[in-house]
């Protein structure tokens, strides 16, 4: 039954996360990008891990696309279909520093994958996943590297709107 | 061949009992549209003195009807210039997430059918009251599909004041759900009606009612805060450029967002389908939904009189009270709210 929802899930969200890459237009990417999310979403429905699933669609594909699309409205950047692809030179360093991190990222997936066990699967938690779960897990065990992602946003924000004011004084 | 197909009845007897609880949802949902249509012509048409529509049917009760069968054989105009596939999309998005957010919401106490415990929701899940929330803001992205898929500087407006407005509005809604969360500590909304069997929630959080049924009004995108699709400035809006079914289907996503809003109001402020005083009145298992019912129309008929009572809000002014009023008075709220909550 797992199996059943996971695998079509699964495989429409690559094919929308390649839909995010290839498409032209930037609005195309970006409800390809919002489909991705909400089929990850799903995958987390599956795991049983309801909050972060609807954490997901939220803030994820609720609050932030939106802003996406606000600035892609704003911009106008339908124009940019026929540049995007010509805009491209070649940069060996660049090749060079991505080939790396393939390689790092192929390493690493084929390392989880001999490491995972597909057997059944180990039983959950009765409460799992739960609102209660994740909230005592991010207050008590997760509390320093939850609040150093809170001040690294913070930093982000500030460094966003530094950038912006000088430009327009 | 009997026994096989009970078998598989009895097997499947949860995913059966879901599926048509939430096709009669989605039919209960479409076809109260043409009647809330008409309860907004009739009542505009007493709160303006005039008589609204009364020559189709009796009361003009087919009027609706008739527009439905115009609407169908209107011819559908696509411009050249328009992105076919998201112009498509955009008014299907905004019916398809309308009716999906209502599929949380309980609208009435579960009862026992042959032997099975049914509640009167399609889904009761632990994080209902995020759901709800999740479903109903994917709803701005038809809106500003729209907009951009018209290619048109009107229709491209509408969606961006739209989109604005709603991630406005959005916080102030989800804070004031918050003292809400504080008050009864769950996010499951069987719950939260269960936990108002004494006392509704309006009377413990009046300014939180205040601010979620404001922003309520503002997310629906109805009068005064219909900005998006101002007549006189932005030529309608968003959907500017379309015509027939795909034009109705904008309002009939506006219109149940608005049943939607209602009931989300009833289930968190005012108890859901808790009788309180007339609980003599209430006759078993049809009773209860009866009384959601009524707390529904009483709202949708305050939404109706607020769009013929308030002129339309300029929209810097829609901008500077959403985040320098409501979103101030929303966090004061939660800390008041979580201040007694400790005591």
């Amino acid at each position: 039954m797992e199996l059943f929802f996971f695998i079509p899930i699964a495989l429409l969200s690559v094919l929308l996360a390649f839909g995010v890459v290839f498409n032209k237009s930037p609005i195309g990417s970006a409800v390809s990008l919002i489909g991705m999310m909400l089929c990850l979403a799903g995958v987390f429905v599956i795991q049983s891990a309801h909050f972060l699933a609807i954490l997901q669609v939220l803030i994820y594909a609720g609050a932030i696309m939106v802003l996406f699309m606000f600035v892609i409205m704003l911009l106008n950047l339908k124009t940019a279909e026929d540049t995007v692809w010509k805009a491209r030179e070649h940069n060996t360093l660049l090749s060079v520093l991505t080939g790396f991190l393939v390689l790092g990222l192929v390493y690493k997936l084929v390392e989880i994958a001999t490491d995972a066990n597909f057997g059944p699967g180990m039983p959950v938690a009765e409460n799992f996943g739960t609102t209660e779960m994740v909230g005592a897990k991010l207050f008590t065990d997760y509390v320093l590297p939850f609040e150093v992602a809170s001040i690294l946003l913070l930093v982000a924000m500030i460094g966003a709107l530094v950038l912006a004011k000088t430009k327009t004084d | 061949m009997i026994d096989t197909v009970t078998q598989f009845l009895s097997d499947n007897l949860v995913l059966i009992v879901g599926a048509v609880k939430a096709a009669i949802i989605a039919v209960a949902l479409l076809s109260s549209v043409p009647l809330l249509v008409w309860l907004e012509r009739r009542l505009m048409g007493r709160f303006q003195v005039r008589l609204g529509p009364n020559r189709v049917g009796p009361f003009g009760l087919a009027q609706p009807f008739a527009d439905a069968v115009k609407l169908l054989f209107k011819e559908s105009i696509v411009q050249g210039s328009a992105d076919k596939f998201l112009f498509f999309l955009a008014p299907a998005v905004v019916v398809f997430t309308a009716i999906v957010t209502f599929s949380a919401i309980p609208f009435g106490a579960s009862f026992t059918l042959f032997g099975q415990e049914i509640g009167p929701h399609v889904a009761n899940i632990n994080v209902g009251l995020l759901f709800v929330f999740a479903i109903s803001s994917m709803g701005i992205y038809g809106i500003v599909l729209a907009g951009l898929a018209s290619n048109n500087k009107y229709s491209l407006m509408g969606g961006l004041r739209s989109s604005a407005q709603m991630i406005s509005y959005e916080l102030t809604l989800g804070l004031a759900a918050l003292g809400v969360i504080i008050v009864s500590g769950s996010l499951n909304l069987v719950e939260i009606v269960e936990d108002q069997a004494v006392v509704p929630n309006i009377i413990l959080q009046p300014l939180a009612f205040i601010l979620f049924f404001t922003a309520g009004v503002a997310e629906t995108n109805r009068a005064p805060f219909d900005l998006p699709e101002a007549e006189q400035e932005l030529v309608a809006g968003f959907h500017t450029e379309y015509t027939g079914m795909k034009f109705a289907m904008f309002f009939m996503g506006e219109y149940i967002n608005m049943i939607t809003m209602s009931a989300m109001v009833t289930v968190l402020f005012l108890g859901g389908w808790n009788a309180y005083f007339f609980e003599f009145l209430v006759p078993p298992v049809i009773g209860p939904i009866i009384v959601f019912a009524a707390k529904v129309f009483l709202l949708l008929c305050v939404f109706i009189w607020l769009r013929s009572t308030f002129p339309r809000i300029r929209y810097d002014r829609l901008m500077t009270f959403g985040w320098k009023v409501m979103l101030p008075l929303a966090v004061l709220n939660l800390m008041v709210a979580g201040f007694f909550k400790v005591l």
